[in-house]
């Protein structure tokens, strides 16, 4: 895919909303798009996190592995969700398993160039870092809501 | 409720049928014991199912409306009379009056998009709306049933939803709050699946039931989504004795859920619904 195309398919992804020109064309140039098939490992946890993805179509598990229960299913993620925020934190490594469920296409960008072009331009690094946060946001809210295992026992 | 005259004397209905939908909770269909007529009802509404001997409790009507042959409720076994219905056999009797309380604007919902958001037991008062929208499927937009229940090992009414799924003009999103790695559907809460779902937010109604938290934190999203407290209807279920506003049991800031309620649109409890005391 050219990087004009793929600079197309960024501008439609919910997380590159509204995101200026300039800036949609440098996340191009790191950018690929890549094809999981069901059941493909995508990352496991501790490896080096370099890359994140979007997903355009499938959907993904995040996993964690817990003694005597397996490896079980934390969330999962679909259609125009964001995959992995490790490139951006030190010591830039997965904390979970990615598996597709099925077949999955992503846009993997290279997070270790990403972060570069962060530090050089502070108004595509905020402005990134404010995209990233909302999905973290996202992200706790679900934890709290799984945490307070509204369902257990009584109507709560 | 035809048939049942006295909304304070339970009327003798005999268990006809009795479904294991999970582990603790049963789909229990009633006919009157006494040759009584049939039971209309709005979608929403409760009645209050008296285990004789044991005590009294608020149940919402999880049949169909444009069915009203058969009264039909799913009880979730959590103490010692919800035990007790959930005990019952073919052939018992169990004590009933009512029906009470408001309903879900299904009427006043046509013309528009309806999106349903359910989490656990909740979904046994939302599925007569769901019985309703698609036996008059020409009158609204887009239809969306987003349900979250704990694990897989307690979603409800598994066969139907198999059947609204395949319905192409029904988006059914259904997910759990944790899985095992085999399991192939949506893994996470309810809230994830509401950025999902397409609808116009100035013209779609949301009804929303599921514990109290749970309807919080979807009042949320939906607002992020755009949809003003005017057009999102929940059904609070907090407990009641005596169903009829006499006996102020369940008191919520100015209502009462049993003859206010249960069904109340977003902006008129806005003010308290998110305070601790009430
Ligand atoms: C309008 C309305 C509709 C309802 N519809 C249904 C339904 O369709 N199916 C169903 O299974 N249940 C429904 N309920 C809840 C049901 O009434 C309670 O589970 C029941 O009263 C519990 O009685 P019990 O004697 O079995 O348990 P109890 O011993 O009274 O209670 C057991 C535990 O459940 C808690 N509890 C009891 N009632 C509630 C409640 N309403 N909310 C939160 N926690 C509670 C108690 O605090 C206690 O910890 C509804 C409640 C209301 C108010």
């Amino acid at each position: 895919m050219s990087t004009e195309t793929l600079e197309r398919v960024l501008a439609e992804h919910p997380f590159f909303k509204h995101l200026q020109r300039p800036y949609l064309e440098l996340l191009a140039e790191c950018a690929s798009r890549v094809r999981f098939n069901a059941g493909e490992v995508i990352f496991r946890e501790s490896e080096p996190a370099n890359l994140f993805y979007v997903i355009r179509r499938g959907k993904v598990a995040v996993e964690t592995f817990a003694p005597n229960r397996g490896p079980i299913i934390i969330q999962t993620i679909g259609e125009e969700g964001l995959l992995g925020w490790s490139w951006l934190i030190p010591p830039y490594r997965r904390r979970f398993d990615a598996r597709a469920v099925e077949l999955t296409w992503v846009i993997a960008l290279d997070g270790e160039r990403l972060r570069e072009m962060c530090e050089k331009d502070h108004d595509f690094g905020y402005e990134l870092m404010k995209r990233v946060a909302d999905i973290m946001d996202q992200r706790l809210q679900a934890t709290r809501l799984q945490l307070l295992d509204v369902y257990d026992g009584v109507r709560s | 409720m035809a048939g049942l005259p006295d909304p304070m004397v339970p009327s003798p209905l005999r268990v006809q049928r009795v479904r294991r939908e999970t582990y603790d909770t049963f789909t229990l269909e009633l006919e009157p014991a006494n040759g009584a007529d049939g039971f209309s009802f709005a979608a929403g509404q409760f009645n209050m199912l008296y285990a004789f001997g044991v005590g009294e409790v608020p149940i919402s009507i999880s049949g169909d409306p444009t069915k009203p042959q058969t009264l039909v409720h799913t009880v979730r076994s959590v103490g010692a009379v919800t035990q007790a219905i959930c005990k019952l056999k073919r052939g018992d009797v169990l004590g009933v009056r009512g029906p009470f309380g408001s309903h879900w604007p299904v009427e006043e919902a046509a013309g528009g998009d309806v999106v349903i958001v359910a989490g656990g037991i909740g979904l046994a008062p939302l599925r007569p709306v769901i019985y309703y929208l698609l036996s008059n499927r020409e009158k609204y937009g887009r239809l969306a049933l987003v349900y979250g229940a704990r694990t897989l090992q307690d979603l409800l009414y598994n066969p139907e939803l198999e059947k609204w799924r395949g319905h192409f003009d029904l988006a059914v999103e259904v997910t759990v709050d944790t899985a095992a790695a085999s399991y192939r559907g949506n893994v996470g809460v309810v809230t994830t699946l509401i950025p999902r779902v397409q609808f116009d937010p100035l013209q779609t109604a949301v009804m929303v039931c599921g514990p109290e938290v749970m309807m919080r934190f979807t009042l949320r999203e939906l607002e992020a989504r755009g949809i003003g407290p005017e057009n999102i209807f929940m059904s609070m279920e907090r407990n009641m004795k005596c169903a009829v506003g006499f006996c102020g049991h369940c008191q919520f800031g100015p209502t009462f859920i049993c003859k206010d309620g249960p069904v109340f649109r977003y902006d008129q409890i806005q003010a308290f619904f998110a305070k601790r005391e009430v």
